[in-house]
C-alpha cells in the first residue's frame, strides 16, 4: 500500500480504486495532498442522496490525530476552549480552539477512547501547534491521518445501509458516541457523526481494509439509494447545516496573511463553545475574557435568507444607505427547502442588534453579462436545516 | 343546522385549493376547506391499497410545482422533499434503447448513438424550448390581463404580457423572430415542429411523449406543441425541464400544504361533499353540503374544475346565459388512464443494460410517431389505445419510502383511454381487460414484470371523474390549447379567476395557467381574494 512519493503532487486514499471506479466524471481535487473526487456524476443528484438515502465520502485526507498519554485528557482541554472535563468515554465533541490571542485555528471533532487516549480530525494541519501546545504535558501525538481511512456514512437511510452491513444495533447510538465492532474480521469504528447536519455516521478503520469495506457498505446499501458523493455535494448540505468550513467562511488564524483577518470564536458564531468558567486554563482565554468584558467582537457570522433564486456568491453585504456591512462566505439555492440562503460575515451591530433592511448585490452571470440583483436579505439561524431525525434515538430505519 | 361563519370556504383540497388556503391562512384570515372524499389531496394523493405499498394514485411525478410557492408555504418543514429523475428511455422491439440523462452532455452523447445530426441538432431544439419556457415563466405568475376592458389594471396588465413577448432582452423579453416563433411553436402540432430539428425517429418518438400526456390531442393536432412546453416549463431547483419525485409520493404535496394551512389556523373537512352555492341577491354566501351543513363566508373559493363549479354546484338561474354556454363547450375529454402496480423486486427490462441511469426516471416503448397517431386513432373511436403510449417509471427506485428496501412501486400512465367507451361504456369487467392489456404490452419489454405483481390499481377516465371529481377524467381540468389559454381560460371574460357570481371565485386548474401540479391558479386565485379583500399579500410569489 505504500506509495512513493518523492515525485508525486498528490497520494491517493486506501479507496481510491473504487472512488475512481464509481466517477463518471473524472473530476478530482486536492484535499489536503490527497486526490479526491469533487463530484460522481451528477452534483445534485449526490446531494439528494444524502437528504434522501445514503450517501458515502470518502473522508481519509481529513486531518487525524492521535492524543495519547497520562495527561491526554488535561491536554485536550487545555487545547480547546469547550470545557471537556466531564467528557465520557467513547463520545466525541465538537471543538474549536484558537492560538494566545483568542483567534480561531480551526474546526474539529474529538473523539474520547479513554482519559489517555483521544483522537483529533479537523481541516487543516495541526500537528506541529499539537506539539509545540504540548509542552510540558505527558503526551504522545501521532499524525495517523495515512493510516486511518475513513468514510462518511450520511442520510436518513444510513443507518439502515450499516446494520445490513454488519452494525448490530446501530440505532441505539446517539448523536456524539461512538462504538467498536468487528465487522467481516475487521475492527470498525463508528461514530454517529458528520458533516452534512442530518442522520448521519462517520466510519474509522486501518487502510488495507479500505477496499473490501467500501465494496460491502455499496451492497449493503443498493436497496437504500446508496450513492458516492463528491466535496461539491458535501458543500450544499454542509451550508444548509450552517457548518462553517475553515478559510471558506472565516480565515484560520496561522494562515492569515493579515492579522486583521483573524476572527475569534464570538465572530464567528462560536461563543458557545468558549466555556470562560471552566476551571482550568486553555489556550486564549485570556484575550477571550478581555474580548468578552470589554465587548470588543467586531463582526459576526450569520444565516441569511435571501429574496429570489439567484445564489449570493461572494455578494456584498450592504444596509439600506447602501453603506458596506459584510460580505457573503457562502451561498446555496437550497433545493431541500426551496431557499436562496446564505452564510455571511456581517460588521456588528448588523446581524446582532440589526436584522432588518440588509441587502445583497448579487451578480448573476447571463451567458457572457452581468444582471445586478439588490435582494433583501432577512438574518435568520445559522442551522437553515435540522432535521428531526438528525438526533432521534433509536435512529429510523427503513426495512 | 349549525350555521358555520369563516372569511373563506374553498371547494376541494387539491392542490390548489390547499395552496390558496395557506395563502389566505398566511394572510390572517379564517379558511375552512371542504372536501368530498374522507382523505384530502384530489388528484395529488398517496395511497397505500395494498399493505406496504404506497401509490401516487394519480399524478405520479412533480416539476411544475413553482418553488416560490413551496418556499413561500415552507413545504419542506411539513414533510415535502422532491427527489430529481437520473433519466428517462424509449425501449425498442430490437433490444436497443434511446436515454436521456440529468447530464445534458451524456445525453447528448446517447441520442448520437441514433443519429449524429439529431445529437447535434438537440443542442439548437433545446436552447429554443428553453427561450419558451423563459417567455412564459413569469405569465404563470400573472392574472391574465382582460383585453377587452379599459381599467388601469388590465391595461399595465396587458403592457406586462406583451412586454414578455415583445421586449427587448434588457426588459426580460426576446426579438422579433422569437415573437414568431413563439406565435409557430404555440399552433404546431408536435410532430411538424421536431421535424424542423430531427431526423431518427426514435429521438422524435421519445421527445413527442411530453406532447401527448394527459391531452386529448394526437402528435399531428395542432396545437400539441405547446403541450410539450406546458411539461417543460416547470423545474427541479434551477435545471429548467427536470422532472423529480415528491418524496412519499404525490400525496405529501398536499399533506405538507395542510400541514402549513392547520399551522396559521386554516381547517380541512374531509368527507364534506359540496352540493350546492348558497346565493342571496346575486351573491354567493355559503355552500351546504351532502351531510346537511351549511357553511358561510364573505368569499367562496371552487377548487372544482369549471364544468363542475358552474354546472353541478351552482345553480343556472344564478347566472348569466352566454357564461353557462361558454363552460357547456369547455372543452373536458378524458384521455388517459393508469395502473399503478406493487412489484416483489425490481423487474428486469432488458434493452436497458443494469446500473445505466436512463432506466431511473420514465420509461417509454414507443418507437415512433405514427405508432403514436396510431394510439390516438384507437381513442377517436371510443377504445383504448391498442398500442399505447405508456410513461411509466418505478418511483421507489429512487424513494426509500414507498415500499420496504427491495419491494417496488410502478406508476404507468397510459396514453390514450377514451372517457366514453364504445360498446356500452366502462364497467368492472372491461376495466379489469384494460389492466391486463396494459400488463400484457409491458410484459414484452420485461420478462420478469408478470411474476413480481402482488396487486394493480386500474385507474380509468371514468374512475378518475368519480373518485377525483375530474370531468371526464381530464388530467388538466379542461384542454391546454390556445382557445382555451391564458385570458380564455377558461372562459373568456372571466380568466381573473372571478365568476359571474359575487364573492365567488375559481382556482382550480381550469383556469391559469392550467393543469399539472403547479399550485400556480391557486396562488394566482388567492391574491386576486386577497386583493379584493384589502389585505395585505406577502410571499416570494407576488
Amino acid at each position: 500500500m505504500t506509495q512513493d512519493l518523492r515525485y508525486s503532487a498528490l497520494k491517493k486514499t486506501p479507496f481510491h480504486s473504487r472512488t475512481s471506479l464509481a466517477s463518471r466524471t473524472n473530476k478530482y481535487y486536492n484535499w489536503n495532498g490527497y486526490t479526491v473526487p469533487t463530484e460522481y456524476s451528477t452534483t445534485e443528484l449526490e446531494y439528494t442522496a444524502a437528504r434522501n438515502g445514503t450517501s458515502v465520502m470518502d473522508l481519509t485526507p481529513m486531518g487525524k490525530y492521535e492524543i495519547i498519554g497520562d495527561h491526554a485528557h488535561q491536554f485536550v482541554d487545555y487545547l480547546v476552549t469547550r470545557d471537556l472535563s466531564k467528557m465520557k468515554d467513547n463520545t466525541v465533541a465538537y471543538i474549536i480552539w484558537c492560538n494566545e490571542d483568542g483567534k480561531v485555528i480551526d474546526d474539529g471533532t474529538i473523539f474520547k477512547f479513554s482519559s489517555t487516549k483521544f483522537m483529533l480530525c479537523c481541516a487543516v494541519k495541526i500537528y506541529n501547534w499539537l506539539n509545540d501546545s504540548a509542552y510540558g504535558f505527558d503526551v504522545t501525538i501521532t499524525d495517523v491521518t495515512d493510516t486511518i481511512a475513513a468514510l462518511a456514512i450520511q442520510g436518513p437511510t444510513s443507518c439502515s445501509t450499516l446494520k445490513k452491513f454488519g452494525a448490530t444495533d446501530l440505532e441505539t447510538l446517539k448523536p456524539f458516541e461512538m462504538r467498536e465492532y468487528k465487522i467481516d474480521g475487521f475492527d470498525i469504528l463508528i461514530s454517529r457523526t458528520g458533516f452534512t447536519g442530518d442522520l448521519g455516521y462517520e466510519l474509522w478503520t486501518e487502510p488495507k481494509n479500505a477496499e473490501t469495506t467500501w465494496d460491502n457498505i455499496e451492497i449493503a446499501g443498493k436497496e437504500l439509494k446508496l450513492r458516492p458523493f463528491g466535496m461539491y455535494a458535501l458543500e450544499m448540505t454542509r451550508i444548509e447545516a450552517g457548518f462553517i468550513q475553515t478559510n471558506t467562511d472565516f480565515m484560520a488564524a496561522e494562515d492569515s496573511l493579515r492579522p486583521t483577518r483573524m476572527r475569534s470564536p464570538y465572530e464567528i458564531g462560536m461563543g458557545w463553545l468558549v466555556h470562560l468558567n471552566k476551571n482550568s486554563y486553555f489556550v486564549g482565554k485570556k484575550a477571550l475574557k478581555k474580548e468578552k468584558e470589554e465587548n470588543t467582537t467586531e463582526r459576526c457570522l450569520v444565516g441569511l435568507d435571501i429574496d429570489g433564486d439567484k445564489p449570493a456568491h461572494g455578494s456584498v453585504i450592504y444596509n439600506s444607505k447602501k453603506e458596506d456591512i459584510g460580505i457573503v462566505t457562502a451561498a446555496l439555492w437550497s433545493p431541500i427547502m426551496k431557499k436562496n440562503i446564505a452564510l455571511a460575515s456581517l460588521k456588528r451591530p448588523y446581524g446582532i442588534k440589526i436584522k432588518e433592511n440588509i441587502f445583497a448585490e448579487i451578480y448573476h452571470p447571463e451567458e457572457l453579462e452581468y444582471r445586478k440583483i439588490w435582494a433583501r436579505c432577512k438574518v435568520v439561524k445559522r442551522q437553515f436545516f435540522n432535521p428531526e431525525r438528525r438526533n432521534k434515538v433509536p435512529a429510523d430505519l427503513y426495512e | 343546522m349549525p350555521k358555520n361563519t369563516h372569511d373563506v370556504i374553498v371547494v376541494g383540497a387539491g392542490h390548489n385549493g390547499l395552496t390558496a388556503a395557506s395563502y389566505m391562512a398566511k394572510a390572517g384570515l379564517d379558511v375552512v376547506v371542504l372536501e368530498k372524499n374522507d382523505w384530502i389531496g384530489g388528484a395529488a394523493v398517496s395511497r397505500e391499497l395494498y399493505p406496504g405499498w404506497k401509490y401516487s394514485n394519480c399524478s405520479y411525478v412533480c416539476s411544475l410545482l413553482r418553488p416560490e410557492i413551496m418556499r413561500d408555504l415552507e413545504l419542506y418543514k411539513y414533510g415535502l422533499q422532491i427527489i430529481p429523475y437520473e433519466g428517462s428511455a424509449t425501449m425498442m422491439k430490437n433490444g436497443d434503447y434511446y436515454t436521456h440523462y440529468h447530464d445534458h452532455d451524456m445525453t447528448i452523447n446517447s441520442i448520437r448513438r441514433h443519429s449524429h445530426k439529431d445529437a447535434e441538432a438537440y443542442e439548437r431544439y433545446s436552447r429554443d424550448v428553453l427561450r419558451q419556457c423563459k417567455i412564459i415563466k413569469p405569465l404563470l405568475k400573472m392574472t391574465p390581463p382582460d383585453l377587452t376592458s379599459f381599467k388601469p389594471k388590465d391595461l399595465f396588465g396587458a403592457l406586462e404580457f406583451a412586454k414578455h413577448f415583445a421586449a427587448k432582452d434588457e426588459l426580460g423579453g426576446l426579438g422579433e423572430k422569437e415573437i414568431y416563433d413563439t406565435i409557430r411553436f404555440y399552433t404546431m402540432s408536435i410532430r411538424d415542429y421536431l421535424e424542423e430539428y430531427f431526423e431518427s425517429e426514435i429521438t422524435k418518438a421519445h421527445l413527442a411523449g411530453s406532447a401527448i400526456i394527459g391531452t386529448a390531442l394526437g402528435p399531428c393536432s395542432p396545437g400539441s406543441a405547446y403541450v410539450l412546453l406546458h411539461h417543460y416549463m416547470g423545474e427541479v431547483d434551477g435545471s429548467v425541464g427536470s422532472w423529480g419525485y415528491a418524496r412519499g409520493g404525490m400525496g405529501s404535496i398536499t399533506q405538507a400544504m395542510m400541514g402549513c394551512l392547520k399551522d396559521h389556523g386554516g381547517e380541512v373537512k374531509p368527507s364534506s361533499e359540496v352540493t350546492n352555492v348558497i346565493t342571496k341577491n346575486g351573491k354567493a354566501i355559503g355552500v351546504a353540503t351532502q351531510n346537511g351543513d351549511e357553511y358561510y363566508a364573505k368569499k367562496i373559493v371552487s377548487n372544482l374544475d369549471v364544468k363542475r363549479t358552474f354546472l353541478e354546484i351552482t345553480e343556472e338561474k344564478d347566472l348569466p346565459d352566454d357564461f353557462v354556454r361558454s363552460v357547456k363547450n369547455f372543452k373536458i375529454r378524458g384521455s388517459s388512464g393508469k395502473l399503478n402496480i406493487a412489484l416483489d423486486g425490481l423487474p428486469e427490462f432488458p434493452c436497458i443494460p443494469e446500473g445505466d441511469p436512463g432506466g431511473g426516471g420514465d420509461m417509454h416503448f414507443t418507437e415512433t410517431i405514427e405508432e403514436m397517431e396510431g394510439a390516438y386513432d384507437d381513442w377517436k373511436r371510443g377504445e383504448w389505445s391498442r398500442n399505447p403510449y405508456v410513461d411509466m417509471c418505478i418511483p421507489s427506485k429512487s424513494d426509500p419510502t414507498m415500499a420496504e428496501p427491495g419491494k417496488h412501486y410502478m406508476s404507468v400512465f397510459i396514453q390514450y383511454v377514451p372517457f366514453n367507451l364504445a360498446n356500452g361504456g366502462w364497467n368492472e369487467e372491461r376495466k379489469q381487460e384494460f389492466g391486463r392489456h396494459i400488463v400484457d404490452c409491458i410484459a414484452e419489454f420485461s420478462p420478469n414484470f408478470k411474476d413480481l405483481i402482488n396487486h394493480y390499481e386500474v385507474r380509468t377516465p371514468l374512475e378518475l371523474e368519480n373518485e377525483v371529481g375530474l370531468t371526464e377524467g381530464n388530467i388538466f381540468q379542461g384542454e391546454l390549447t390556445m382557445d382555451q389559454l391564458m385570458f380564455n381560460r377558461p372562459v373568456p371574460g372571466y380568466a381573473q379567476y372571478r365568476t359571474p357570481l359575487k364573492n365567488m371565485y375559481m382556482c382550480s386548474s381550469s383556469t391559469h395557467p392550467g393543469g399539472g401540479v403547479m399550485g400556480a391558479p391557486g396562488a394566482n386565485a388567492a391574491r386576486e381574494v386577497l386583493l379584493d379583500m384589502n389585505v395585505p399579500q406577502k410571499g416570494n410569489y407576488y
